[in-house]
């Protein structure tokens, strides 16, 4: 019993998962001009966004924490929510593509939403270049902090005036919340959909704990090295 | 506070004096990219490259412009500064400062480029005058991220790196209004983005002042 208590919520998360992908390539869907079954991407497309902006929103947490209180933990947690948001950041995209291939007949077009997506990968990817090529372990979690709510703040303000520019998008759903306009889902989908959605974001939170897990050791292991007795 | 602002700016105004090199460095930069151009599109580009151009251009030497204020300043004179100011002050005059670097920058490179490229704009007015808003909320922006670059190792690179997820929002905007103002739209019309351009600007100094207490330290 003793690894279930702890775990309960990681074999729930595996099994919604199953659930997910055995209902959302089997259920019926409704059969709607140029989507056709592609809409069954909505499962996967959608809750890996939306696990990636939850991921991301945890790391700017930890990044306030680490900026008013100045312990590491805080600050490797913040790195760590940084590497998962990127993996379900790149698997989003990704399954986007293949989404887009099939629907709009090439892999990219040009889209504000598409864009917008590459800028926040390519601002979270700098915050791991600065990280690289600060010395001083205080230095780098401040100046990484401080760059992550600088750029999590202006992303969010490009995102919400993006609509305002008057850039037109085919992107279904409006004000930087594609697809969160679960009105018009068929209900059919939605017994799916909302379990998708939980299902993919226990699994980001679970990353989110091995690469906590990760760089606590690897932190562990660097601080045992400085410490290393002389007569070795 | 304002007073610690413009005792700041003035240091800055006599430092730049002083080592005119520096400014004329970048400003030489701006003429040689202009030149680059010139000579590789053969001076001849159509209207729409001609604004996406222009501010490519000023986006780069920009980054050098902002980029070379924390990096002057030097380690040891650093913690002087914030005996004297507070750390907003410091940020802020830095920001006012770079605003109007980036302004001159933004003039001369404007004049440079009429010279040799031709200028199609319809709407002069709008054009400067959102050109002036942009070298602004420019300087906003990446003095923040220069404030972060310059305490890293390849702070050139990084430079670029960090800032341009950060100003792209900003540069979409002003090439947006740049491109209606050489079609020839009236400032009434561009009402609106130039309030989002100014909403970027101030929500960058807001936020620069609210974050570089945290990184001043070393």
């Amino acid at each position: 019993m003793g690894p279930f208590r702890n775990w309960w919520w990681k074999f729930a998360g595996l099994a919604l998962l199953f659930y997910v992908v055995a209902g959302g390539f089997l259920f019926d869907v409704p059969q709607l001009p140029v989507v056709r079954e592609s809409i069954r991407n909505i499962y996967f497309h959608v809750g890996m966004w939306f696990s990636m902006m939850f991921i991301l929103a945890v790391s700017l947490v930890f990044s306030m924490r680490y900026l008013r209180h100045a312990r590491p933990e805080d600050d490797l947690k913040a790195l760590a929510a940084v590497k998962t948001g990127l993996v379900f950041g790149f698997l989003g995209l990704l399954t986007g593509m293949v989404w887009a291939h099939f629907t709009w007949g090439r892999f990219w077009v040009n889209d504000p939403k598409l864009n917008g997506a590459v800028v926040g990968l390519l601002a979270y990817l700098a915050y791991l270049v600065l990280r690289g090529s600060v010395e001083g372990e205080q230095k780098r979690g401040r100046l990484a902090a401080v760059y992550n709510l600088f750029a999590f703040v202006l992303y969010f303000v490009f995102i919400m005036i993006l609509p305002r520019l008057g850039v037109s998008s085919i992107h279904p759903g409006t004000d930087g919340n594609p697809a969160l306009a679960t009105g018009d889902l068929d209900p059919a989908m939605r017994k799916v959909f909302f379990p998708a959605i939980m299902a993919w974001f226990i699994m980001a939170w679970w990353v989110f704990t091995v690469f906590c897990r990760i760089d606590r050791l690897r932190y562990r292991v660097q601080e045992l090295l400085e410490n290393e007795p002389t007569w070795k | 506070m304002t007073a610690a602002v413009f005792a700041l700016m003035r240091k800055d105004l006599s430092l730049e004096w002083r080592n005119k090199s520096a400014f004329t460095g970048v400003l030489l930069y701006l003429v040689s990219t202009v030149f680059i151009c010139y000579l590789s599109f053969d001076g001849l580009v159509p209207v729409h490259t001609w604004n996406a151009l222009f501010w490519v251009i000023l986006l780069f030497a920009s980054l050098n412009a902002v980029l070379k204020g924390f990096l002057q300043e030097g380690e040891r004179r650093i913690p002087y500064y914030y005996t004297l100011a507070s750390p907003a002050a410091v940020m802020m005059a830095r920001i006012v400062y770079n605003a109007f670097l980036m302004g001159l920058l933004a003039l001369s490179g404007w004049g440079m480029y009429t010279a040799v490229m031709g200028n199609p704009v319809q709407n002069q007015g709008l054009f400067l005058l959102n050109l002036i808003l942009g070298a602004g909320a420019l300087s906003a922006a990446l003095s923040m991220v220069s404030a972060i670059a310059s305490r890293a190792r390849n702070p050139f690179t990084l430079m670029g790196v960090l800032g341009f997820p950060v100003v792209l929002p900003l540069l979409l905007v002003v090439i947006r209004i740049s491109a209606s103002s050489i079609q020839g739209a009236s400032l009434a019309a561009q009402w609106g983005n130039l309030l989002v351009l100014l909403l970027l600007a101030g929500i960058s100094v807001v936020l620069a002042n609210l974050l570089f207490p945290y990184i001043w330290r070393e």
